[in-house]
This record gives structure tokens, C-alpha cells and sequence, in this order.
């Protein structure tokens, strides 16, 4: 090609000037444009995108507080928290969870019920949750999965207080148990509170003083990486510690009932007549709550459910039987009360009772009768005919008001979660609850503590208490005091309220009269010389009999056979326990379940285990 | 018409003033300074934003070192001698482009790399230089402004190595590379109803291009139209270094104390992202300074240019000084969310080795085309 002339370049030089000037402006122009945006963001929008690189970098973590411990009376540890090291997995950071939790199977042992806790836990939570594939892993099984983290990624090892209940069936009605917080109870809780927190009190004293065992939780700001590691802690506000529990329960107490209760299915409730303080309060059978704490399995969960013998039931303050002849001192009282009897005016039994202008007979446990009784006898012998005709005498209305006095018909208020109320049967509640009228011969039952009447053990053993310290109806506690680190005890305050008794000799007639059931009575086979006893019998029929039948014990069978009854308080003289004893199918207060309340008062009283002769006398009601 | 020489007679300077030092180096004092305060400026912001990984600060400064012989080296290289080379070059980049997609390295799901045994290589760095010269060669051949047919071999020379570096896949260098030569075109005086329409094809093929795309490319897309839609997949980085710059302010949040980048929040905040550092730390005083040392290089990248003796040494400089400034607006608009994330380094500044030489050998024929030019007489 030709060469360029020196005009034709710099003809092209001048064109190139042109666009290099005009490139020159636009790229400062350009870079202005780049300048602005940063304006943009750095001066406009500076505060917004500070708050966002904050939220980026600090967040607020909760501090679970340590949850309250349980002690006995005598400071006997009853539940307890133990650190326990769980497999968390975080879901979001997991590509293909079947290939990590196969690969984690070689690490630690994973069964069927752990991936199906898994599955329900991880439905239950958040998108950001870490939700546990094991519990309780060994130290051996952390350091495992601690070596081979970084193969991991989303998988971590979570650490938690768990409650522990060491003495485990003893006190699992009593104390109840905590729990992995369910989706109903999210939505009552305030989320604020339990923050960090996965337990919640589900029944028992764990649940009444949920509240108090709990604490308050504590924050911390923390700056973390894009990774979510802590890398130093900001500021904070420590947790406070749930306050510990110091219970009136004095566990040898409460093992004693049990043994005394033996196989029956049953309960015992032994309340301080002075303080109201539950001494013991036993439910037979019981079982082991630790397993609700992480989570019981389904099976094992559907195996004491389905149990005939109702493990879960908590028979100390939901069971409600007819309380029978248990209520005869306290009908005797309102006898006196209402001036509708002297104490040794006497009564003709035949072995029946009728109604004027009926036909029908209300029949004595005693075939014969009982003959010639006043108010002693009658409770000593407990001869049904007396009180139906004292309960004849007195009316429904006056029956109910004064059995209302003792505590019958309401919650006692015992900081046991889910007690039953009972039922005292009155005018007002046939009509509201039945829809029919109140009939007289209803009176007669109501008398002898059969029919609709109802009653819880823990009920008996209050009224039981107020009978012994001559009127005092005291709210019966568990707790007697709470306790803070640091701070002394809080007594939990007593509240009570009297019963309407204005003759004093009153309350002597009947202990008399209790004291002579067990002197030469209905429970003469508990008596003892190391200090004096004042209880009652009671035998709670399961099914009426009809109008020509006879119940023979034998004859029936278990399940159906009468419920035994007793209610004690000792010594007489200075009353320091009252105790209810209901044992199921038991048949006869006096031959079952007054042993049973004679060894929970030798084992209270510091008395060696009596031997009783279970033969002995006869079967009184 | 790969054997034609290159003609203007511009070598052996006969001996008349004494050259100074940099003129016997070949170098341009200015064009220097402003490098080297480049590089200070850009390895405090990297010493920073590498401060979990110090070895990277060493292993930067020995780059630049190494880089900063290679401009040595090219400037060097009379501007008769890079005329001869572009035709071979840009066809040996060319095959080896092609090589990579038959037999190249995966590395990040892409095919760039080429192992040639002792060194692994990307081909697509060396197009970055090799387009501009090839095109500044073609174009200074013929009569400027190049009409119609001129332009149509140009925008053939830039489309065969954009679509292979595209197809590997790599917007960010195919961006570069084709911005490179279409940059030589324009200022080879391009005319503008040319371009006008060019530009308007060029709205009308969008949706190929679209179609075109990897599905990774696409998201690229269509996060930058709104990032918030996955802010935790694609819309994560444009958010963080957004929230880095923005609460940086106008003074920073100090030197070492970017949290955003320091806690690791900031992705890439060595390499594509480290502008977002410089936002967080030094803040808008900080991006305003770097601004003007950039624009200080290019403008005197132009100068030089507007300042050459022939075409191709117009043509090549103005090309080489453009292309700088396309990397600093694709990237800076990149990082604060003005452009779709391409992946394009802040020139002298992100961390890592291929491409700072790439710029480098750039500005070495740039100070080449400035201080190899013949006495003319007056």
C-alpha cells in the first residue's frame, strides 16, 4: 500500500481528537455517574443501610435461665438438671439431609424412634431452628462427632439442662414433670419468656409453680460473621435462676405410703393438721417421668395410657370416689351444729330404714341392725340406719351447707396441678346438672357418703386436718417455701378459714367418738399402745346392689368389688398427721385401708412397722 | 494481508536532546506516577480487606512488581514491532480460545483455563491487548473513518473471540473484550448514525442474547433488577456490598474497621467486590479519591493517544486507555448495584495476577506508542 501522506494523518489525527476529547468527557461523566450512586448510598441512604450492617452483625441471643430445684422437707433432692449434649441439625444449611443423617448413623447410634421424634420436632419448628436428631449423647459419641464437625456442615452439638427426677415413680404424681413446650402451649406462652427455653411444667408442682421455677431469661448481644459464629459478646443481661422449692413432702414419708399401699391400686394423703403441709401424696400405681422429659416414645407412651391400672391417673387429687362412712363424723357434727341431736340421744336400728309412706328399704351394712345407738356407737359401729335418719332429720339443705364447711363440693386449692373438685350433691345441683328435682330418699344417701357424693383423697385428708386441729380448714401446700439464691426462704403464706363450730364440745364428742373406732371399733385392729388414733372407715360402693341382693365379696369380681376407705389423724391428744387412705377394690375400710394409714402414721410418728393381723374382728364398714 | 508491513516511519530517533532517565526507559512520568499511586492506594485497601489472610497483602505486592517489569518490558517494544505482532497474536488467542473449549480446565463451572504443562493460562487475558491491536492494525491500514465494509470486518474480528470467551462461560471478560474493540472502532471515527444503529440492533437482539445465556447468567440479570428477590442465592452479594457502602458514609468507618468486610459478610471482597471495602472504610471521600486517580490515567491515556504520530499508535492508546476506564465502570457499578454483577476486577486494585498484567502490558504500549516517536521535521 501506498504510504500515508503527512496531510491524510493528520486529516485522521484531527477526527481522532475530536472522539478522544469527546471519550474523555463521557468518562469523566461516566465516573460522576458512579460518584453519584455512592452519594446515593452513603449520604441519603447512610442510615438505613448502618441499621442493616448492624442487624448483620449483632444479633440478641437468650439466655435460658437454670430452672428451679425441688427439695424435700428433710432437703432431700427431688428434681434436679443435668447438662445433656444433643445432635442439632440446622435444616437450612443441609443440602441432602438422608446422606447426613446416613454418614451420622457410622458416628452415633440413631434409632427409628430418634428420626421420628426428629420429624415431629422439625414440623414443630422454624426455618433457622436447630432441631435435635439425638439426645443425651455419651461423651464418647460428642467427641466423635466433635472430630468429624467439618464434614458436617449444619450439624452441630447443642448442649441443655434437662431436668432429672431422681427417685423417679416416688414422685411423679406429686411433683409432675416437665416437658418439650407443644404446639398448643406456643400459643399460650408468652414466646418472650421462654425464649431459649424448650421446657414447660405439664402437670404436678413443676406445672403450679412453672411461674417460679422458671426464672427469667437473659440476653446477650453478640457480634457474629457472616457464618454465625460468636465472635465476642457485646453487652448483656445475665439470666436469673428459677427459685428452688422447699416442699412440706418428706420423701421417707412419701415411700412409706407407697410400700404401704404395696400392689393396690390406690392413693394416701397425709397433710400436717398444724401448717396444712402435705406430707405425702401418693397415687398407686405410678411411673417414671423422666421419659416425658426428652419425649417419651409413642409405644412406650401408648403402653401406659392403654394400662388397665391407669399409671397416669393422678388418684391423690383427680380421683373422685364416694366417700362413705368416712363422712359419718363430720355428719354427726352437723348434727350437734344444727341442734338437730344431742350427742347421747339414741336411735332404734333394725338393720333398715324406711321412709314414711314408702315401701322401700334404705339397708345397714349389718343385717341384723345395730340395735340401741347413740352418736358414739353409731360412729364407732358406723350403723348407716342413725344417719339416714340424722340426714332425714336435717334436711339436704342443712347437710349440704355444713359438709360445705369442710371443704366438700370445692377444690381444696392444693398446689398439685389438676385437682377435681368432688361432688356434694344439693337441691340446686339436681336441677341444674340433672334437670330433676331433689327426692328425700337422696338425703338418706348423702348421709352415708354413697350416691352422687363425691370426693378426692387430698379433700378427705383436708377435712380430715380440720377435724384434728378442732376447725381450722387449712389450704392444703406441697411448698412450703420458696428459695433464691442468696435471699432466705419465703414461706408460701397460709391461708385457711374456720368452720362454724361455736360449742367446743362439739369437736370432743367426735374425736371421742373417732378415737373409739380405732380403740375397740370398726379399726380396732390398728391400735397401738404408742399413741392414740382417732379415724374412721369407709367402704365406697363401686355398683348398687339390688333390693333382695346381698353383696358377698368374694362373689363379685375385682373390679367391681367396693372401694376401701380410711381417715385418720394421731396423736389424738396433739394432732401431728392426718392421713387419707382410698385403696381401689379394696373391699372394707377397717381390713384394708386402715393398715395402710397405720403404717404411713408409724413411719410419720417414728413408730417400727406394726404387724397386723389382716384376719382379725370383723369385716365393719 | 497478515504480511503487510507496518509504514509509518516513525523508528530511530536521531540523537538530539539528551533523553532523560524515564525517556531512555521509554517511560511517561505522569502515566507512572498516577500507577504507582494507584497500586499504594489499592494494596491499603487490599491490606485491609486481606487482613484473615496476610499472605495475600505479600503475594499482591510481588504481582504488582512482577507486573510493573512486564510494562517495563512492553514499553520497550517500539510501536512498528506490536504492529507487526497483532495479526499473529490475535490468531493464536483465537485458536487457543477454541483449544480451551475442546480441552480446557472446569475451574468454577467455567472452561477458562488452558494447561500448557508448566503454567496454567486463560486465553481470554490475552485478547483483552490482542483485540484492540488487531483492530488499531486493520483499521490504520485503510483510509479513516473506515466505511461501512471496514466497520463490518472490525465488528467480525471483535465477534469470533467475544462469542468463544462468552460461550466458555465468561460475561465479564466477553464484556471487556468485545467494550475493547468496539472502543477502537469509535474512536477510529465510527460514524455516529453507525452507531446510533448499531445500538438500536443491539436493543432489538436482546432477547437473543437472552436466549443465548446461561441459566446462571440469566439469574445474574435478573437479580440486578431486583436483588431483594433472593437475598440469600444471587441477590446476596449486591445487597451485602450495598449495605457496605452505604453505612460507610462519608468518611468511612475507618481503616481495618469495615465490619462488613471484616466479619466476612462481604463476598469476594478481595477480588470483585474490594471497591465495596473501600466504600465501607474510607467511604465516599475514599471512592472519590480513587475516582480521580483513575480518571487522571485515562485522561492522560488520551492525551497521549490524541498525541501520537500514526493511527495504529492513536488508535491503540485511545483503545488501551478506554478499555482501563470500562473496567473501572463496570465494576464500580457493579459493586454499587448501577450494573448486573459481571465478573470484572477494579483495575490495580482486586486481588489476584492475570489480569493486572493484562493492564500492565497495556500501559507499557501506551508509554511504547509515547516515547518511541520520531523526530518530525518542522
Amino acid at each position: 500500500m501506498a504510504k500515508l501522506s503527512f496531510t491524510e494523518a493528520s486529516d485522521d489525527g484531527r477526527i481522532f481528537t475530536d472522539r478522544a476529547i469527546l471519550a474523555g468527557i463521557l468518562v469523566a461523566l461516566a465516573l460522576t455517574l458512579v460518584l453519584a450512586r455512592l452519594a446515593k448510598l452513603q449520604i441519603t441512604d447512610h442510615a438505613h443501610f448502618t441499621t442493616l450492617a448492624q442487624e448483620n452483625r449483632v444479633k440478641l441471643q437468650p439466655l435460658p435461665p437454670t430452672r428451679g430445684l425441688i427439695y424435700d422437707a428433710k432437703g432431700v433432692l427431688l428434681a434436679d438438671n443435668f447438662a445433656s449434649y444433643s445432635l442439632d441439625l440446622s435444616l437450612e444449611k443441609i443440602d441432602d439431609l438422608q446422606a447426613t443423617i446416613a454418614e451420622l448413623r457410622e458416628l452415633v447410634s440413631i434409632e427409628d424412634k430418634d428420626i421420628r421424634r426428629f420429624e415431629r420436632l422439625r414440623a414443630q419448628s422454624g426455618r433457622f431452628d436447630a432441631v435435635p436428631l439425638r439426645l443425651n449423647l455419651s461423651e464418647e459419641e460428642v467427641a466423635r462427632v466433635s472430630v468429624n464437625g467439618h464434614r458436617f456442615p449444619g450439624v452441630g452439638i447443642g448442649v441443655e439442662l434437662l431436668r432429672y427426677y431422681p427417685l423417679g415413680t416416688a414422685t411423679a404424681h406429686v411433683l409432675g414433670y416437665v416437658g418439650r413446650i407443644n404446639e398448643r402451649e406456643v400459643e399460650q406462652i408468652d414466646p418472650a419468656e421462654y425464649a431459649g427455653t424448650h421446657y414447660i411444667g405439664k402437670s404436678g408442682i413443676e406445672k403450679t409453680y412453672e411461674d417460679v421455677l422458671r426464672g427469667k431469661v437473659g440476653y446477650q448481644q453478640v457480634e457474629v460473621n457472616a457464618k454465625g459464629r460468636v465472635l465476642r459478646v457485646l453487652e448483656g443481661q445475665p439470666p436469673r435462676s428459677g427459685q428452688d422449692l422447699h416442699l412440706h413432702l418428706d420423701i421417707a414419708l412419701q415411700q412409706a405410703a407407697t410400700q404401704a399401699l404395696g400392689e393396690f391400686r390406690g392413693a394416701v394423703v397425709a397433710i400436717d393438721p398444724r401448717t396444712g403441709g402435705v406430707l405425702a401424696l401418693v397415687s398407686t400405681p405410678s411411673f417414671d417421668a423422666n421419659p416425658f422429659v426428652e419425649g417419651i416414645g409413642a409405644e412406650e407412651y401408648r403402653d401406659l395410657r392403654d394400662d388397665p391400672d391407669h399409671p397416669l391417673f393422678n388418684r391423690a387429687v383427680r380421683g373422685q370416689y364416694p366417700p362413705g362412712s368416712t363422712v359419718k363424723p363430720f355428719v354427726a357434727l352437723g348434727g350437734l351444729v344444727t341442734g338437730t341431736i344431742s350427742y347421747t340421744a339414741s336411735k332404734f336400728c333394725p338393720g333398715y330404714y324406711q321412709l314414711p309412706g314408702n315401701s322401700h328399704r334404705y339397708r345397714d351394712w349389718r343385717k341384723g341392725g345395730h340395735g340401741t345407738v347413740a352418736m358414739e356407737q353409731s360412729i364407732v359401729q358406723s350403723c348407716d340406719v342413725y344417719y339416714y335418719d340424722l340426714a332425714h332429720d336435717m334436711g339436704i339443705d342443712q347437710l349440704h351447707g355444713f359438709l360445705s364447711t369442710f371443704g366438700f363440693g370445692i377444690k381444696t386449692g392444693v398446689d398439685v396441678a389438676g385437682e377435681q373438685p368432688g361432688l356434694l350433691p344439693s337441691k340446686e345441683w339436681a336441677l341444674r346438672a340433672r334437670k330433676a328435682p331433689w327426692f328425700p330418699g337422696e338425703t338418706l344417701i348423702v348421709g352415708i357418703g354413697q350416691g352422687a357424693y363425691l370426693a378426692t383423697p387430698v379433700q378427705l385428708a383436708a377435712a380430715t386436718a380440720a377435724m384434728a386441729n378442732r376447725g381450722q380448714l387449712i389450704q392444703p401446700r406441697v411448698v412450703r417455701a420458696t428459695h433464691s439464691p442468696g435471699a432466705p426462704e419465703e414461706p408460701i403464706p397460709l391461708e385457711s378459714r374456720r368452720v362454724p363450730v361455736k360449742d367446743g364440745r362439739h369437736w370432743d364428742n367426735i374425736i371421742q367418738a373417732m378415737t373409739a373406732v380405732v380403740e375397740r371399733g370398726t379399726a380396732k385392729r390398728i391400735r397401738t399402745n404408742a399413741f392414740q388414733i382417732a379415724g374412721k372407715t369407709g367402704t365406697a360402693q363401686v355398683f348398687t346392689l339390688g333390693q333382695k341382693e346381698s353383696y358377698r365379696e368374694s362373689a363379685v369380681p375385682e373390679r367391681m368389688r367396693d372401694h376401701a376407705l380410711f381417715v385418720a389423724f394421731a396423736p389424738v391428744e396433739d394432732p401431728r398427721i392426718a392421713v387419707a387412705v382410698i385403696v381401689e377394690n379394696g373391699g372394707h375400710g377397717g381390713s384394708v385401708a386402715a393398715p395402710v394409714a397405720r403404717k404411713v402414721l408409724d413411719a410419720y410418728l417414728g413408730q417400727a412397722p406394726a404387724e397386723i393381723d389382716a384376719a382379725e374382728a370383723e369385716d365393719g364398714d | 494481508m497478515a504480511t503487510r508491513p507496518y509504514n509509518s516511519a516513525l523508528d530511530s530517533i536521531p540523537a538530539g536532546d539528551r533523553p532523560g532517565l524515564l525517556q531512555r526507559l521509554h517511560l511517561d512520568l505522569p502515566l507512572l506516577a498516577g500507577i504507582l499511586l494507584l497500586g499504594i492506594y489499592g494494596l491499603l485497601v487490599l491490606f485491609s480487606a486481606t487482613e484473615q489472610d496476610p499472605g495475600k497483602e505479600q503475594r499482591q505486592v510481588l504481582r504488582l512488581a512482577m507486573a510493573f517489569v512486564v510494562m517495563l518490558a512492553v514499553a520497550q517494544v517500539p510501536p512498528r514491532i506490536l504492529a507487526r505482532w497483532a495479526a499473529p497474536l490475535y490468531l493464536a488467542g483465537v485458536l487457543m480460545l477454541v483449544a480451551v473449549l475442546l480441552v480446557g480446565d472446569i475451574s468454577k463451572g467455567a472452561q477458562r483455563w488452558l494447561d500448557l504443562g508448566v503454567l496454567r493460562f486463560q486465553p481470554s487475558e490475552l485478547l483483552k491487548v490482542a483485540v484492540p491491536m488487531m483492530l488499531a492494525w486493520f483499521l490504520s491500514g485503510r483510509p479513516l473513518p473506515p466505511g461501512g465494509l471496514g466497520i463490518l470486518a472490525g465488528a467480525v474480528l471483535i465477534a469470533i473471540p467475544t462469542l468463544l470467551i462468552f460461550k466458555q462461560p465468561d460475561l465479564g471478560t466477553a464484556v471487556l473484550v468485545a467494550g475493547s474493540g468496539a472502543m477502537v472502532l469509535f474512536l477510529a471515527g465510527m460514524s455516529w448514525r453507525l452507531i446510533l444503529g448499531i445500538g438500536a440492533l443491539g436493543a432489538a437482539l436482546m432477547p437473543v442474547l437472552w436466549y443465548l445465556m446461561r441459566d446462571y447468567q440469566r439469574q445474574r440479570v435478573l437479580t440486578f433488577l431486583d436483588p431483594t428477590t433472593d437475598p440469600l442465592g444471587s441477590g446476596y452479594h449486591i445487597i451485602q456490598s450495598q449495605i457496605a457502602i452505604g453505612s460507610g458514609g462519608v468518611y468511612g468507618k475507618g481503616w481495618f474497621n469495615g465490619t462488613q468486610s471484616h466479619l466476612e459478610f462481604l463476598p469476594e471482597r478481595t477480588t470483585d467486590f474490594i471497591f465495596a471495602v473501600l466504600g465501607e472504610e474510607w467511604g465516599l471521600a475514599g471512592a472519590l479519591v480513587l475516582m480521580a486517580i483513575y480518571l487522571f490515567i485515562i485522561l492522560r491515556g488520551l492525551q497521549i493517544a490524541a498525541a501520537a504520530q500514526d493511527s495504529f499508535g492513536r488508535l491503540l492508546a485511545g483503545g488501551l486507555s478506554l478499555i482501563f476506564f470500562v473496567y473501572v465502570f463496570v465494576n464500580t457499578g457493579m459493586v454499587s448495584g448501577m450494573l448486573p454483577v459481571v465478573g470484572v476486577p477494579l483495575p490495580l486494585v482486586s486481588y489476584g495476577g492475570t489480569s493486572l498484567v493484562t493492564i500492565m502490558a497495556g500501559f507499557g504500549m501506551i508509554m511504547s506508542i509515547h516515547t518511541h516517536k520520531k523526530r518530525l521535521p518542522v
